[in-house]
């Protein structure tokens, strides 16, 4: 793809900024969604597995 | 300890008709002990319909053109308003344990406490809507279409309602999240209520939309009750 | 399959590793059909004879739209499941689709409205379909909200699948209510879901794109599905992979 081609991409007729900001907030929602979730297991876990709850991690032995 | 209710021990077929005369009369006595408290309803409706003159400006055509569309919102946040009512006293005493214990159907007796609050909440709004309606120089005919309307529309909102405050039973975030989640449902009988009006101003009449209005209402006059009991059981669990 | 094996499926702690198991192999086919679909609508797909390149945000926005409404359908299918059999598993399922399903709601929206100002020069005009997805929004809110307002989780997940199923049962009202609405007001007379004359590179684009929203959707739903599990699971068994998420 030449230079010329790349520039054209991006404008995207002129609609560039309309195109490009569907796709980037796509990008962003996705990504935070992915972060958060995995956020929220690791709280989890962390939580469980405080002193005060009852709970018991077995050996990987057993 | 709770007050005990002298449920009728009956059951059988009448139960039905029975519990919901019951329930009615029980309810409508407990309202009209709160004289005060219905006043307030009606006078927030009102309050409600006249701050859009005082924020868009007192310019007739607008306000015609507005007019429908304002007090049928009014009358939706106004139902909002009240419907916590229809459980709160209840649950709080333990009555609304018991009543879910008794021998009528649950849905029977919500019928009837639906039934009182419209009476005592529901009806005072469709009956003050021609009088505000000339405030916002609605003509006659379409004051009388209004309140037909808001007839119809009303118990709907009352009923559907029901469910969302049976949902929302004792919880701390209360009226808000009451709004949030029963306005969507309100948003079809919104539509065709203030609608009809619309129509008419067209010249298309107002028929069609308030054989809709009246399909709500019989579709939620059998779901509703139903809906409002089980949610009822979910929440005395 | 015996009956047996899936009723022990059903319980939530069984059903951990298994959606540990199917999360990678949701997220790689996410990932595939995704390049697939972008390479096809960004590079491949010709420009709109009427809207020129602006076009290219339906390989987000329909998706994205598809998604919020197939969402919201499976979402009410496990609070039935939930309630007919009184399973804490499907509850959870539930759960965990909700926050996906509105994420796809505002994307849908969103870009709704950056689309709508270069093909039909304002970004919102409350026509049928977004004003409709706009309550849709409301409906995933309200579901969340009152989940979040019960502290009991079994009273939560009982309240919370009747709302879904009284929306699931309004929805297509509300819909109809508001196309009527929007054809009797006459104002933008846009028609977002007019696509006559579409190349079949654009199709199938948007196709693709959609079976990457879907997989990607299951993945992230198992993904917070076990969040929930190891939230609300007292008597879970655990297993020392799960320190890996906290190391």
């Amino acid at each position: 793809m030449n230079a010329g081609g790349l520039s054209e991409f991006v404008a995207m007729g002129g609609y560039g900024f309309y195109v490009w900001s569907s796709y980037a907030v796509a990008a962003v929602a996705v990504a935070f969604e992915i972060v958060a979730v995995r956020a929220r297991i690791r709280a989890a876990v962390k939580s469980a597995l405080r002193p005060d709850r009852a709970v018991s991690v077995p050996d990987d032995t057993q | 300890m709770a007050a005990t209710l002298e449920i009728p021990e009956e059951s059988g077929e009448s139960s039905v008709w029975r519990g919901f005369a019951w329930s009615l009369r029980r309810d409508l006595k407990l309202a009209i002990r709160c004289k005060a408290e219905l006043g307030v309803q009606l006078l927030f409706y009102v309050i409600v319909v006249t701050l859009f003159p005082l924020a868009v400006g007192a310019e007739p055509l607008v306000l015609r053109t507005l007019g429908p569309g304002v007090l049928w919102v009014a009358a939706l946040l106004a139902s909002l308003l009240s419907l916590s009512r229809i459980f709160a006293v209840d649950f709080a005493d333990g009555s609304l344990e018991q009543l879910a214990l008794s021998p009528k159907p649950l849905p029977a007796l919500i019928s009837g406490k639906i039934a009182a609050h419209w009476m005592s909440t529901g009806f005072p709004l469709v009956a003050a809507s021609p009088l505000l309606g000339a405030q916002f120089g609605l003509p006659a005919d379409e004051g009388w279409l209004l309140a037909l309307g808001l007839l119809i529309g009303t118990p709907t909102l009352s009923l559907l309602g029901a469910i969302g405050a049976a949902l929302t039973l004792g919880l701390r975030a209360g009226g808000g999240l009451l709004a949030l989640l029963i306005l969507p449902l309100y948003v079809p009988i919104l539509i065709f209520g203030a609608g009809s009006i619309e129509a008419a101003r067209a010249g298309l009449g107002a028929s069609a939309q308030l054989s809709l209005l009246t399909a709500a209402l019989l579709a939620t006059l059998v779901g509703a009750p139903l809906a409002a009991a089980a949610a009822v059981r979910i929440a005395l669990d | 399959m015996s009956s047996i094996a899936w009723f022990r499926l059903a319980s939530p702690a069984s059903f951990f590793p298994l959606a540990r198991r199917l999360v990678p192999w949701f997220s790689a086919g996410a990932a595939v059909l995704a390049a697939a679909g972008l390479w096809l609508g960004l590079l491949v797909a010709p420009a709109d004879a009427q809207q020129g390149d602006a076009y290219r945000i339906i390989f987000i926005h329909v998706p994205a739209a598809w998604m919020s409404m197939f969402i919201y359908v499976v979402m009410a299918f496990w609070c039935a499941v939930s309630l007919t059999f009184n399973t804490r598993l499907a509850a959870m399922l539930a759960q965990a689709l909700a926050p996906t399903g509105a994420m796809f709601t505002v994307l849908a929206l969103v870009t709704g409205a950056m689309w709508g100002k270069p093909a039909w020069g304002t970004y919102w005009a409350w026509d049928a379909r977004m004003t409709s997805e706009l309550i849709l929004l409301f409906l995933y809110f309200g579901y969340m909200a009152l989940r979040n307002a019960i502290d009991d989780p079994r009273r939560a997940d009982r309240a919370s699948a009747v709302l879904a199923l009284i929306g699931a049962i309004n929805v297509p009202i509300i819909y109809f209510s508001v196309k009527w609405w929007n054809t009797l007001h006459q104002g933008a007379s846009v028609s977002l879901t007019s696509a006559p004359t579409m190349a079949a590179t654009m199709l199938s684009g948007m196709l693709i794109m959609a079976f990457a929203a879907w997989f990607y959707a299951i993945a992230v739903a198992l993904l917070r599905v076990q969040a929930i599990i190891v939230e609300r699971e007292k008597n879970f068994r655990w297993s020392g992979e799960l320190l890996r998420w906290i190391r």
